[in-house]
């Protein structure tokens, strides 16, 4: 892969994340109520309720504001919250690693899971093994994964208590245990939708002549399927896998609350409710800016995976 | 006059063969019906011998090469002897073969776009052979690679060895492919239309390549062929497959000369100078009126019959076997005595 490919990539990003303070601008203001009343609540007098807003910097012309957000925004510093009184940067960076490691343990389960099944499912294609993996993914995806999630909590947390039913847990080990059952569910649902399409290319792969070849070469099985089959399969998987871990880390908002996870979905959230809107400024830019990582590090491995897609 | 059985071996030299193919059959279930698509296919390889497989298309012949090394899967069925250094391969376990394919016998495609992996560099495609069969990994790999590369004629090869194929030409392409299919130095090698891919003005380079690395490595060849001007001027012996099965097999410049089946007659007939293999002309198939059976649904009796000028009610009651007539020659032909001499050869 050459450098100049990911510098590319890299730059591209800017637009668009220029893109996405001026929507994130735009919508806070067109947003009905105000911060200020918001916090301030009935009592307040006009006067008051003007000294807050030249205090925010909220009585200025729109294109200050937008320029005084850019700016700041540069320097690496979102604001500060009105309701926690502390600057949004300090939130972002004690939740983020919450919502990033419920993501990668939700992408890697269900990788774990939708990988070996569907090459099982390619390799005995039309047989008992490959109906019953289909059936079982097919109607899992029918159920929402809320559902599945609240099942799971039920039996495995609240009735059997193998698992907590709520937290981060202590430590990778901690964390790891406490974040199971929300990572399972996601994750299986994640192993659904990637197991149709891996599975389907995986016999399209088979049936090509470069794994006959290979065949031919006297090579073990298990050297075909991963070296030739599946990392040919893998080529046009890893972009649906970018789409969804992409989907994941929008949808933490939801998960987080459900599961009771203090990740940056769950402050999301909070924030929403509370008009904070430094904070919900602030994390629309992280989650754009995470979103758009997952889809570079999605194209670079794509690229990465197959030599071709460099030159297009 | 001696049927071709599972008994005798016939055809050869008197040395032993490299490669003996008695009563080989594959059956392929299709929706419409099983295709017999290999049907009764016996035959010998010499050491050092290169045989030439020829046909029209759809005939077998891809079909009978893949056999060879036991690599139709269910399911295809295959079924009779494919005897190789004392062994049945299509009784083999898994583990033996893996070591005769690739190892002892290697491949190469008609495809080398097809054939070669899009996502392994043309090194790592040499390599994996190396490591396998040779046990050579690391630097004494690359530089076991590099060689081969370089015994193919590709320039600056240790350079190329990082290249994916995409990044090559199509006559490095298969010349990537000769050097993978001979990296384990193999006693016998089936090229399956190993030109046809490339563009005309290489694939006369090529093939010259692909002999002279079989010739110095002492190695056996089956070449399956469209061009009767390439049959003539590589092979040793040729067999003619129809219908999949073989209708006649026989020393190159004997069927050149005297062919006896009304096919191969058919075949060389309306080629101008066909009498002598000497010529440099390529020479596709002639075309013969009709088309090839329809290997669902054979008719009884010979299948050439129905596009036969020579068949007579005898040919359409019963399947003629492959038979000695003349020393090492063998016909399938009822009528293999009766068919006009070729003018040219006369
Ligand atoms: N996988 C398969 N499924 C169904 N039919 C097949 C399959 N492989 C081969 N056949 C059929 O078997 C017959 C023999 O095919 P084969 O590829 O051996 O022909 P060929 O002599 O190599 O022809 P060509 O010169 O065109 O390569 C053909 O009728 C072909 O359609
Ligand atoms: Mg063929």
């Amino acid at each position: 892969m050459h450098s100049s490919y990911v510098i590319r990539r890299l730059l591209q990003i800017i637009p668009l994340f220029l893109a996405v303070m001026v929507l994130i601008f735009v919508l806070v203001h067109l947003i009905p109520g105000d911060p200020v009343s918001a916090q301030l609540g009935d009592r307040a007098t006009p006067d008051i309720v003007a000294r807050a807003n030249r205090e925010l910097g909220l009585d200025k012309p729109l294109p200050v504001q937008f320029a005084l957000f850019v700016n700041q925004t540069l320097h690496g510093n979102l604001g500060e919250s009105i309701n926690l009184k502390v600057p949004v940067m300090r939130l972002v960076a004690e939740r983020l690693p919450v919502t990033l490691f419920l993501t990668t343990y939700a992408a890697v389960l269900g990788v774990l899971m939708a990988v070996p099944l569907a090459v099982l499912a390619a390799v005995r294609r039309n047989t008992w093994v490959d109906g019953l993996i289909r059936g079982a993914f097919q109607f899992g995806l029918s159920l929402p994964v809320f559902y599945v999630a609240l099942q799971l909590l039920s039996l495995l947390g609240a009735r059997l208590g193998w698992f907590p039913i709520g937290g981060y847990g202590e430590g990778f080990g901690g964390h790891l245990y406490a974040l199971f059952l929300p990572a399972l569910a996601l994750g299986l649902n994640l192993a659904a939708i990637l197991l149709r399409t891996l599975r389907s290319s995986v016999i399209e792969v088979l049936s090509a002549e470069y794994v006959e070849f290979a065949r031919a070469k006297g090579l073990r099985t298990r050297v075909i399927m991963t070296r030739h089959v599946l990392r040919n399969a893998m080529i046009g998987t890893v972009t649906l896998l970018g789409l969804n871990i992409g989907a994941l880390i929008g949808g933490a908002v939801i998960t987080e609350t459900v599961f009771a996870i203090p990740g940056v979905g769950r402050l999301m959230v909070d924030a929403i409710f509370g008009r904070d809107y430094p904070v919900v400024q602030g994390l629309t830019l992280v989650f754009a800016m995470l979103v758009s990582l997952v889809f570079l590090a999605t194209d670079l491995l794509h690229a990465r995976l197959d030599p071709r897609a460099e030159v297009a | 006059m001696m049927v071709m059985g599972t008994t005798q071996t016939t055809m050869t030299s008197p040395s032993s063969p490299l490669l003996s193919v008695r009563d080989l059959n594959v059956r392929i279930p299709t929706p419409g019906g099983e295709l017999h698509a290999v049907r009764g296919v016996s035959f010998d390889v010499a050491p050092g011998e290169v045989l030439g497989l020829v046909g029209e298309s759809g005939s077998g012949k891809s079909v009978t090469l893949r056999a060879l090394l036991g690599l139709h899967r269910a399911p295809i069925k295959m079924s009779g002897e494919v005897h190789y250094g004392g062994a049945n391969l299509l009784s083999m376990p898994d583990r033996a073969l893996r070591s005769v394919r690739g190892g002892q016998i290697s491949m190469i495609f008609q495809e080398p776009m097809t054939a070669l992996n899009p996502v392994l560099s043309v090194g790592e495609q040499i390599t994996e052979n190396l490591r396998e069969h040779r046990n050579l990994k690391g630097k004494a790999a690359q530089d076991r690679a590099a060689e081969l590369l370089d015994l193919t004629g590709i320039p600056s090869p240790r350079a190329r060895l990082a290249d994916y194929p995409h990044q090559f030409s199509g006559g490095m392409r298969q010349r990537a492919m000769i050097a993978i299919a001979l990296a384990s130095e193999p006693k016998l090698l089936l090229a399956d239309e190993p030109t046809t891919a490339l563009d005309v003005t290489i694939q006369d380079q090529i093939l010259r390549l692909l002999l002279k690395l079989v010739g110095e490595l002492h190695m056996s060849v089956i070449l399956v062929t469209h061009d009767l001007g390439v049959v003539a001027q590589t092979c040793d012996r040729v067999a003619v497959m129809y219908g999949g099965r073989l209708m006649e097999t026989a020393g190159v410049g004997e069927l050149f000369a005297r062919p006896k089946h009304a096919y191969t007659h058919g075949l060389l007939g309306s080629l101008p100078g066909s009498g002598s293999h000497s010529s440099n002309h390529r020479r596709p198939l002639t075309p013969i009126p009709g088309g090839p059976p329809d290997l669902r649904a054979l008719p009884q009796g010979c299948t050439f019959a129905p596009r036969c000028t020579y068949a007579t009610g005898e040919c359409r009651f019963s399947e003629p076997p492959l038979v000695e007539v003349a020393p090492g020659h063998a016909s399938a032909c009822l009528h293999h005595d009766r068919l006009s001499v070729l003018e040219v050869s006369v």
